[in-house]
């Protein structure tokens, strides 16, 4: 039977919800095999028992003082004695890293910020502003894939897996670069952005005030989101911005408020399930790719969809 | 201090953009310097400049700053222009077996180059506007066994002792790393504004030599790389169809209201 490796992505203790995307994509492959680092694996692992995962493999090391290149390193490791049919890591941008050097490790292909993978390993991939899909295989070694977070329903089990512990030893070359710092993004109430099934998104039409943006955010348990023209200006943190430089993201209803769609920022919102865009100018590129758009003021349109929302719920 | 920038020519991309074959049609498109490359070439002059005693960047400093880049002839156009941004010179690998090359192939062909070059630091962009992998600069530094200093938005060089230190920032916070020379730098683009060339720097970067390389002077054999080298397969590329044509309405005072029923009826709020 096939086995396929997951790189588990946590913080502050606490598990990604894109583990639960891997070991879906995983398990429909074959056996589900979640690879844990961390300096206390067992409080990680412990987090995936209702996730398809069926089996384990933790390590303890000096992940927080050696970053992508250690943890590269253990994962070879591990293909190496496990022989899986495939890795996945998610494409965020430290999770790409760790597949760019475990490819060159293992002599295998990669592919990066593939949106599918089916039971065959072909994957599926979303370019040039969505309006084209790419179907690839890995062709040598041991496929290296990352995926997009959402690209799919998670599928949730009840089966505790079985942990196994590996030992990795940390090669000199993976140890040339050290970590002496590190301030955790700050975390607010609202889901993080890359993971978030509704993002709201302002721009510069916002003029700095993100209130309305934030409030309709809130009334759909959304994570917040913003253009570069709005990130530059310092009106909302560099950590939210979407698009080529900022974060990729890939939730079911995406909102741009008072953003132009620049290709900049399609390029990092274009695989949102369903776009809504909300701007003044009837010309603005973001209507192009909306499912839904209005034409007017964000700060009358935004507060009166929070209202109606509201109202709705209560 | 020797420094290397690794550069990449990339169709424009605002303009259209097509498959031909399995791979992107560049052939047909505007060509430019890779605009996240830019912030590579300023930073790598910044440091220069920091570390040189005459006002001239580079001049008497004993600090020099070479481009690599991997491509075809026409990519002397960017180097040009990273040239006028003043950079002191070039190398072009260029061979007709490397093209279709994926990104393995390429951090090969780019780290046998500066293995041979003696660099302390090689600066790159996060990512090519084209290919859009954000895999090549960790490639090179795996393949070198240097340090990996990723995702800058700070950098500081202590050239006396060797040292790097760098403010790397990630979805999930920042952090302060640190290395000994050499080391592989990826720079986002919130680290500095590019200069615009000056016109002295134009005119001074039509004498600047641009060393062109072929294959067989590289120490990579033919066979691994260009696209049947490739270590995965493009089975098809299909247009997908545009969006549907989204609903577009104008506000006329009930904007929001239609909004949430569309959202409703769509089962998102
Ligand atoms: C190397 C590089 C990387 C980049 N990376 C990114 C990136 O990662 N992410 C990103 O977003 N951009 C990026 N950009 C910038 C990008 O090109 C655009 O400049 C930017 O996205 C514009 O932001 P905006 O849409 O908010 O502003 P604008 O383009 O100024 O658009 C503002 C929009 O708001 C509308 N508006 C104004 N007032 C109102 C109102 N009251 N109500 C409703 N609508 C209103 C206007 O009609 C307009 O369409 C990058 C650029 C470069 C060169
Ligand atoms: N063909 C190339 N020649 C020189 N540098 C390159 C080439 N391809 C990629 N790079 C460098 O690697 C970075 C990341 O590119 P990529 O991994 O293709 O997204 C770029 O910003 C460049 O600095």
């Amino acid at each position: 039977m096939s086995s396929v490796l997951f790189l588990v992505d946590h913080s502050g203790g606490k598990v990604a919800k894109a583990a639960a995307e891997l070991a879906t994509f995983a398990k429909s492959i074959g056996e589900s095999i979640a690879v844990v680092f961390a300096s206390n694996p067992a409080e990680i692992a412990s987090q995936l028992n209702n996730i398809s995962v069926d089996k384990v493999i933790t390590a303890t090391g000096d992940w927080d003082k050696y970053g992508p290149a250690a943890i590269a390193d253990g994962l070879a490791q591990i293909i190496a004695a496990k022989k899986p049919n495939a890795l996945l890591i998610t494409s965020s941008a430290a999770g790409k890293e760790i597949a760019a050097r475990v490819a060159v490790k293992t002599n295998s292909g990669i592919i990066t910020d593939a949106v599918g993978v089916d039971k065959d390993l072909i994957t599926t991939q979303s370019v040039f502003g969505g309006s084209t899909t790419v179907h690839s295989a890995v062709t040598t070694g041991t496929p290296v894939i990352t995926l997009r977070a959402n690209s799919i329903e998670p599928v949730a089990t009840t089966s505790a897996a079985a942990v196994e512990e590996f030992s990795v030893s940390i090669s000199d070359s993976a140890k040339l670069a050290t970590i002496t710092s590190a301030t955790a993004a700050v975390k607010g109430g609202r889901p993080e952005l890359t993971e978030a099934s509704v993002v709201v998104s302002g721009g510069r039409g916002t003029n700095g005030d993100f209130k309305p943006v934030e409030e309709l955010a809130d009334a759909l348990g959304a994570a917040v989101g913003a253009s570069r023209a709005a990130t530059d200006a310092g009106w909302y943190p560099h950590s939210h911005q979407v698009g080529q430089t900022g974060k990729t993201v890939s939730p079911q209803l995406y909102v741009a408020a008072g953003i132009s769609g620049a290709i900049q920022h399609r390029a990092g919102m274009q695989t949102s399930k369903t776009i809504v865009a909300i701007n003044k100018d009837p010309e603005a590129p973001i209507l192009e790719i909306a499912d839904f758009a209005v034409i007017g003021d964000l700060f009358n349109v935004l507060p009166q969809a929070t209202e109606k929302i509201k109202a709705r719920k209560a | 201090m020797k420094i290397a920038v690794c550069i990449k020519q990339v169709p424009d991309s605002w303009a259209e953009k097509k498959m031909a074959g399995g791979v992107l049609d560049r052939a047909n498109v505007d060509a430019v310097l890779n605009d996240l490359d830019e912030y590579a070439v300023e930073e790598a002059l910044r440091i220069v400049e920091a570390n040189s005693p005459s006002k001239e960047a580079g001049e008497a400093s004993g600090h020099t700053i070479t481009l690599i880049s991997m491509g075809p002839e026409r990519a002397t156009e960017a180097i040009r222009k990273a040239l006028s941004m003043g950079a002191d010179d070039a190398i072009l690998i260029s061979d007709p077996a490397l093209a279709g090359s994926d990104a393995l192939a390429t951090s090969l062909v780019l780290s046998e180059v500066i293995k041979a070059g003696n660099y302390d630091l090689v600066i790159c962009g996060t990512e090519s506007t084209d290919a859009r992998m954000s895999v090549v600069p960790a490639m090179i530094a795996e393949r070198l066994s240097w340090a990996q200093l990723t995702f800058a938005g700070k950098v500081k060089v202590d050239p006396a002792a060797k040292t790097v230190e760098i403010e790397r920032i990630t979805e999930f916070g920042n952090q302060v790393m640190n290395a000994a020379f050499p080391a592989v730098l990826s720079v986002i683009e919130k680290i500095n504004e590019p200069r615009y060339p000056s016109f002295k720097g134009i005119m001074a970067a039509k004498k600047k030599s641009i060393t062109t390389m072929n294959l067989a002077q590289t120490n990579v054999a033919p066979s691994a790389v260009g696209a049947s080298a490739a270590w995965s397969t493009v089975k098809d590329a299909l247009p997908r169809p545009p969006r549907g044509a989204g609903v577009k309405l104008t506000d006329e005072g009930s904007g929001g209201e239609k909004l949430v029923e569309f959202l409703v009826e769509k089962r998102l709020a």
